[in-house]
């Protein structure tokens, strides 16, 4: 167990400097270099052609639809796009690919020179500043065999997957970024997420992290304060942290880093430039790879393919595409749903604002829409363990508004509709008929009950007659439980104060 | 005489996993050498107006649409491998990481 520093102190001392490098998985049909399909699972080595093994004779042949994706990305970050970008081949041993390197871009990557701004949890927009997104091809699955764990120390042999080489992917690199502070974790997380809204909008990746889909490397230094009037200290030495698979996982690791690093600083000891592997499970870092000649590439252009020239017309095709960006999209909804700044965070703190726009273009109100999401939905998805999205549909959700703003539901009573559309018994509306259970809106049988309540507290009919309204409660609380709650309160209170003086002495 | 050095050739053999006797690293020393004074001959014809390419046909912009083609079945990947387990690859322990 590392020795960790205390977050604040940390910061006192050391400014964090970070950097990052998030893969995207491309939503193709096909795969980057070969027709094989773009699809990883399955039996394994199924869906892999020649090029994917590269068999001697094979050819790769760049997919078109896969360079309209990258550059659609690039004009999203704000990327300036190479009028002329080239792959090369990054060597490297290792069997995740058969050919012994990967196909990648070097010195000439598609798009250059963005930024992205960012929306923190405290509303501080920040600016992440792109240094390039490239094209290259995933690498295949590795499961280690032997040993005690399952992971590569001790293992006797590995079994190779090739389904997921050559799945196209788009990597992006930000510039160093200064001046996070005490931000650092939540700016990567709000960075990874805003990226993942960029591809989701732009319908390029699935970006599920949970799948891999979407990979972020976190880089971070610390630098040494130094005192005001004296030059700032030389950047610290990086650690590059993996495997960070959620975008919880995101903040908790940058926040480990800056407080180990910061130990170890302190105690005059040095950082060793490495590879990190995040464990979701203990929520700490080990050392991986230290960084040394496995990092000499060789990168030289890649014979077997030909230069991307994208032409004017097609970018600028790409860009009048191009849907709103995050950023400008979370404002307009904001005003138009006249939310609060609070209720806004929350909602983009609960990643449901999609749910929330289709709820809304559903017929609901933005604030019950918004009610419904953050609250019970969300509660049932973190009780259960899965993701808000999974339980119920934005349409079930504005019908079940719908039957609320129409009086056939009370809010206890839509609750009970939704725990029955989340558990699969139908809309809201078979739900409300096959379990009865609809608002009484008959006032006979609420007369009925309420009459049978007030004869059966004389003390609490004679305090309503003297004017004691506030008693009426004891007397709703009774009907309400012969309604099963199924009946309107207010409107039983209604009923009450009329029948109280109705009935006879 | 171009100024390929010894370590030079030692550091490129350890990334290409081959191991050289210390007699083969100078032959192989002099041998590259002489290989890159033979291809900087091409720099004393070109101008600087003549830009580099990586290719020698100017072709540009070669893509393919994006339609799924002919797999291969597990058998045929498999059936030039080493070793197998019926559906993967299977290869020796590896040191190291993934990259």
């Amino acid at each position: 167990m590392a020795k960790l520093m205390d977050y604040d102190r940390a910061l006192e001392l050391f400014e964090p400097v970070l950097g990052f490098e998030v893969h995207i998985e491309l939503s193709t049909k096909t795969k980057m270099f070969s027709d094989a399909p773009n699809y990883f699972g399955g039996e394994p080595n199924t869906n892999i052609t020649p090029v994917d093994l590269g068999l001697p004779g094979s050819l790769p042949v760049v997919n078109g639809q896969a360079v309209r994706y990258a550059i659609s990305l690039g004009l999203a970050l704000g990327c300036s796009i190479a009028p002329t970008s080239r792959f090369a081949r990054k060597n490297y041993f290792y069997p995740d690919l058969a050919k012994n390197y990967q196909i990648s871009q070097s010195d000439e990557p598609i798009a250059f020179a963005g930024s992205v701004e960012v929306e923190l949890p405290n509303g501080r927009l920040f600016t992440v500043p792109i240094e390039r997104a490239h094209m290259e091809e995933d690498a295949g699955k590795l499961t280690h065999v032997g040993g005690a764990t399952g992971r590569i120390q001790g293992a006797e042999y590995s079994l190779v997957d090739y389904n997921r080489a050559g799945v196209p992917l788009v990597e992006i690199v930000t510039d160093i970024i200064y001046g996070a502070e005490a931000d650092a974790p939540e700016l990567a997380k709000a960075y990874v997420s805003t990226i993942r809204d960029i591809v989701v909008g732009l319908g390029i990746s699935e970006a599920r992290m949970e799948r891999g889909n979407l990979r972020c490397d976190a880089n971070i230094s610390l630098r040494r304060r130094t005192p005001e009037g004296e030059p700032p200290a030389p950047l610290g030495t990086r650690t590059e942290t993996k495997n960070v698979n959620s975008l919880r996982s995101v903040e908790r690791a940058i926040r480990y880093e800056i407080q180990r690093q910061a130990a170890i600083l302190d105690d005059g000891g040095t950082i060793t430039q490495e590879t990190r592997h995040w464990h979701e499970d203990t929520g700490q870092t080990s050392a991986g790879r230290p960084k040394s000649d496995a990092d000499d590439y060789r990168y030289f252009p890649e014979p077997d393919l030909l230069p991307v020239v994208p032409s004017p017309e097609l970018i600028e095709e790409l860009r009048a595409a191009l849907p709103e960006a995050p950023a400008i999209r979370r404002r307009r909804l904001k005003a138009e749903w006249n939310f609060t700044d609070l209720e806004f965070q929350d909602l983009t703190n609960s990643g449901l604002v999609n749910e929330v726009v289709e709820t809304v273009a559903a017929g609901a109100a933005p604030a019950a829409a918004r009610k419904w999401w953050t609250g019970e939905i969300a509660r049932t998805a973190n009780a259960q363990g899965v993701d808000a999205t999974t339980l119920v549909t934005p349409l079930q959700v504005a019908q079940l508004v719908a039957l609320v703003d129409a009086g056939t539901l009370t809010d206890r009573l839509a609750r009970q509709v939704l725990e029955g559309v989340i558990a699969g018994e139908g809309t809201p509306q078979q739900v409300v008929d096959a379990r009865g259970l609809a608002v009484v809106s008959d006032d006979g049988a609420l007369i009925a009950a309420i009459d049978e309540a007030l004869q059966s507290q004389p003390d609490v009919l004679a305090k309503i007659r003297d004017g004691k309204v506030q008693a009426a409660g004891a007397v709703i609380g009774a009907v309400m439980k012969a309604m099963k709650g199924q009946a309107d309160a207010a409107r039983v209170r209604e009923l009450v104060l009329e029948r109280a003086t109705a009935l006879p002495e | 005489m171009s100024e390929i050095t010894q370590e030079q050739v030692t550091h490129l053999a350890s990334l290409a996993r081959i191991a050289l006797t210390p007699e083969e690293i100078v032959s192989l020393t002099s041998e590259l050498g002489s290989i890159m004074d033979h291809v900087a001959t091409v720099t004393e014809v070109a101008t600087p107006d003549v830009p580099a390419t990586s290719h020698p046909i100017p072709l540009q912009n070669v893509f393919r649409d994006d339609v799924v083609g002919q797999t291969l079945t597990a058998e045929e990947a498999l059936a030039g491998a080493p070793d197998h387990d019926g559906s993967r690859f299977r290869v020796t322990a590896i040191l190291g990481e993934e990259q």
